[in-house]
């Protein structure tokens, strides 16, 4: 009970409103109000609307070697929409995790309708009223609407399954959202927007009274998102709580009450929408000193080495067009699924292009698969090491020769173990890989060395371009110069390098110029020396108006 | 209300995995009325009669390895445990064991080797093709082990003639109202699993998983008891096939079931079940068996060869899970653009 006591009631407002200075008094009163509010008795315009239903505070969370949050503070009112906003790994999604019970906290206090919870379970966190609709959707396909909705709390008739009241009851969900949907139809044959509505109705089945939405809108159109909109204020007027996860910031407008900003696992501030301009949430959301150290090399900008000219490739990759000069590093910004990894993946060929030229050296060259990537040249390093990078269960040296059996066999295709072993003593010797030979697994290596192993199985053929996509990505510190340092050297030996990368002061540091990316689209291209981080977020964040149409 | 009535037809095409079964009934109308025409002893009563009773091993052996299917898992060990079941019944009724008793312990042991793999399967993860690898093995070399690396003698020499014909009887040689025992057994079965698919909480678990197995667990579906469900359905029906083995030879045979997990695979695929998880009617696979059977039934009344029906079998399957991908991609496609 002191605990209870030392800790103030979040808002001291509530509790002048109800003229009880008790704590544990206030804490029956609201508990005794969401009895009534279960029961729909409790007047929906009364002053209960604005109850503080999640209260968050000094949450600190751990993952070894990363602090993934530092003293957050959060808190939700009911009949309010909370936007949460930050940069990638700002630590929203992990904020959001520890309410719904998936990742347990360090430390801090939780409570959620004014019950304090120590060790949150995923259960609990149901059965207090959360749910997340989740950016990629947990639904079953092959399920039908209602089947999906009572999934796993199925009701029974006398001796089967009662469809027949599932359905209706499913139905009676979807009317109360106003939403078009017959529960009978299967899952996978609904559009994106409406399954989407179907997990916000499977949601709402369960009594959910705190819903998170977690980038609902990213793979809607317009006229969806309007549809979604309505279905959010509707919730709202109801008196859920709703946070409100969304890098499209011109959208908040229409349905945020207040934001909660974090950055970098940290707490910034919370404020009332209205009372921020859109640029004071940009600065508060990147605010921040480029603190690690970047070496820099300068080189003279020679000729054009590699360009692409209109290239299309699926709603990812649309009317891109760069080029690449000699000594200089491109960095491609933009914000996580803004398409960038899927340009690499159309220039080397994985996808397939609907339209668009190639150029490496001045000469069209034409690249179906990536095997005509590698012939002209153009290599990639792809973004996820351990799953198209590397061969984890090969050794290193099976790994640097994969791609360069041909350089290293005779003309019956049997493997000369002496070029072989040159190959890949030199490819380890100027990559400075640590590792004590080369026939240890690659798997066994650190991320910083695997890195280098992937990017070293090209370097040992003559390429003209370098697609490095996330390079950095979970590596330490030091490894992470190494790898800037051999971008450098590449750089300086006159080879086209393009650095696909999510942290913006790294690309701000390494490359020359910066191509900025948004929803498949460029948004804008900026000289590295005389821009702002508030500019590229600016630009990363420029959705297309909503006038998208659902073509 | 309403739309119950106009659209009764359309209801029952809509229901998931209706369309593979009502492809594979035209199919089998056509094979069957082909082969009829080429040799007429095909529509003969007793040839129908014939057919219905050998396709009931393979709609028992269908319905096992469907319901492994849609979970998204596979049994390998079906055709072992069939071989377990005959072997150790027959040898219990040689050893003069009451019939009842003796079916009562190989059920028991059929249903030890499901919650293994289903343990294994559903708890520890183990890949569900090493993992039924596994009991495939085990459970062969226990039917192995029976009798000593030998069949076992008549069940007759056991249990007496008369009760041995009774078994045989109600098993495999006798007929009620115009048909054989086997397959009534084997339609019961095919119907309360039928209900149990597409009925009961543990049916829409089982296709939940297959589905999505991450939503399921998010939903709160017992992923574990789901899974061992199914290996265990499996391990009913192998157990029961094992039995009309048994009753068919009058004797336990240690290589009884070789193989049959594949047909099980094969009717289950035939008939629409994927074996990706998530989709199949139990309605399909019993098509599926029946397709089977009578391609073989009628390939064997034109006098074609063994080594010629196989071949045709195996185009038969391949075409089959094609003509589910390519409409199912088809359907992607339209949905992209």
């Amino acid at each position: 009970m002191k605990k209870k006591d030392e800790k103030k009631p979040p808002k001291s407002k509530n509790l002048t409103l109800f003229h009880i200075s008790d704590r544990l008094v206030y804490n029956l009163v609201i508990k005794f109000s969401h009895i009534l509010y279960a029961n729909n008795m409790w007047n929906r315009k009364d002053e209960g609307m604005n109850e503080v239903i999640v209260s968050m505070k000094n949450v600190c969370k751990n993952f070894p070697g990363v602090k993934a949050l530092d003293n957050v503070n959060f808190e939700l009112r009911s009949g309010e929409v909370m936007a949460l906003l930050g940069e990638n790994g700002a630590g929203k999604s992990t904020l959001m995790k520890i309410l719904s019970g998936v990742y347990t906290r360090d430390s801090g206090e939780l409570e959620i309708f004014g019950k304090n919870y120590g060790n949150l379970t995923p259960k609990q966190a149901e059965e207090a009223g959360v749910a997340i609709i989740h950016q990629e959707l947990n639904l079953c396909r092959h399920l039908t609407v209602a089947e999906n909705i009572f999934l796993g709390r199925e009701i029974y008739g006398k001796i089967a399954l009662d469809n027949a009241r599932m359905e209706a009851e499913a139905q009676k969900i979807l009317d109360g959202l106003k939403i078009d949907i017959n529960p009978r139809q299967v899952v996978g044959d609904l559009p994106v927007s409406k399954q989407q509505m179907v997990e916000i109705a499977k949601a709402l089945s369960v009594n959910a009274k705190i819903l998170v939405m977690d980038e609902p809108t990213s793979a809607l159109t317009s006229k969806e998102i309007d549809e979604l909109f309505r279905i959010i204020l509707d919730l709202k007027s109801e008196g859920k709580g709703i946070v409100y996860i969304s890098h499209r910031l011109e959208e908040l407008q229409h349905i945020v009450d207040r934001v909660t900003i974090m950055r970098d696992g940290q707490y910034i501030l919370t404020a009332g929408f209205n009372d921020l301009t859109m640029d004071e949430i940009i600065t508060n959301m990147v605010g921040r000193e480029i603190k690690e150290k970047f070496p820099r090399v300068e080189c003279e900008k020679g000729k054009v080495i590699f360009e692409v000219k209109n290239l299309n490739a699926g709603r990812m990759v649309r009317d891109i067009n760069f080029s690449v000069n000699e000594g200089e590093i491109v960095g491609f910004a933009g914000l996580m699924g803004a398409g960038r990894t899927e340009t690499t993946r159309a220039i080397f060929g994985v996808d397939e292009k609907s339209s668009g030229q190639i150029f490496v050296d001045g000469e069209e060259v034409k690249i179906n698969c990536p095997m005509d990537a590698i012939k002209h040249g153009v290599v990639l390093a792809p973004e996820d090491r351990k799953k198209d990078g590397l061969c984890t269960q090969l050794s290193i040296r099976d790994n640097i020769t994969l791609p360069n059996l041909d350089m290293v066999c005779n003309k019956a295709g049997v493997v000369n173990s002496k070029k072989e072993k040159d190959m890949c003593d030199k490819t380890v010797e100027n990559l400075k890989i640590k590792t004590p030979n080369v026939d240890i697994l690659a798997g066994n290596l650190s991320g910083g060395n695997q890195q280098k192993v992937v990017v070293g199985k090209w370097l040992a053929r003559n390429s003209r371009v370098v697609i490095f996509d996330e390079p950095t990505r979970g590596i330490d510190v030091g490894a992470k110069v190494e790898i800037y340092n051999l971008m450098n050297e590449l750089k300086k030996q006159g080879i086209a390098v393009m650095f696909v990368s999510s942290e913006m002061p790294e690309v701000m540091g390494i490359a020359d110029r910066i191509i900025v990316m948004c929803d498949g689209r460029i948004t804008g291209e900026v000289m590295a020396k005389d821009t702002t981080q508030s500019e590229i977020l600016k630009l990363a964040t420029s959705f297309e108006d909503k006038k998208i149409g659902s073509n | 209300m309403n739309r119950e009535k106009t659209s009764l037809w359309k209801r029952i095409v809509g229901i998931r995995g209706m369309g593979a079964s009502l492809t594979a009934f035209v199919g089998l109308i056509i094979i069957y009325t082909v082969f009829g025409i080429m040799n007429p002893t095909v529509f003969s009563g007793e040839n129908l009669m014939n057919l219905l009773r050998s396709m009931s091993k393979y709609l028992l052996i269908g319905i096992a390895q469907s319901y492994v299917m849609i979970t998204g898992n596979i049994d390998l060990s079906i055709g072992s445990q069939v071989a377990m079941s005959a072997m150790l019944s027959a040898e219990l009724m040689v050893l003069g064991v009451n019939p009842i008793i003796a079916i009562t312990i190989s059920l028991i042991s059929c249903l030890i080797m499901g919650v293994i793999n289903g343990i294994l399967v559903g708890k520890f993860r183990l890949p569900p093709f090493i993992a039924t690898l596994g009991t495939m093995f085990a459970a062969r070399g226990i039917a192995y082990m029976i009798n000593g690396n030998r069949n076992t003698d008549a069940i007759s020499t056991g249990i007496g003639k008369d009760a041995a014909d009774r078994f045989q009887n109600i098993l495999y040689y006798g007929k009620t109202l115009g048909v054989y025992n086997t397959f009534w057994i084997s339609f019961i079965v095919f119907v309360i699993f039928f209900f149990v698919l597409s009925r009961t909480k543990t049916g829409r678990h089982i296709y939940a998983i297959g589905s999505n197995i991450d939503a399921a667990k998010l939903s709160g579906v017992n992923i574990v008891a789901a899974t061992t469900k199914a290996y265990l359905v499996s391990s009913i029906c192998s157990w029961l096939v094992g039995l009309i083995l048994c009753a068919q030879a009058g004797m336990g045979n240690m290589e009884a079931g070789n193989t049959y997990e594949m047909y099980g695979v094969a009717a289950g695929v035939i008939g629409g079940v994927s074996p990706n998880g998530g989709t199949g009617l139990l309605l399909g696979t019993f098509m599926g068996a029946a397709v089977w059977q009578t391609l073989e039934n009628g390939l064997n009344m034109i006098g074609v060869q063994v080594g010629i029906q196989r071949l045709v079998i195996g185009v038969i399957v391949v075409a089959a899970v094609l003509m589910d991908i390519i409409s199912r991609s088809g359907k992607f496609s339209r949905k992209k653009s």
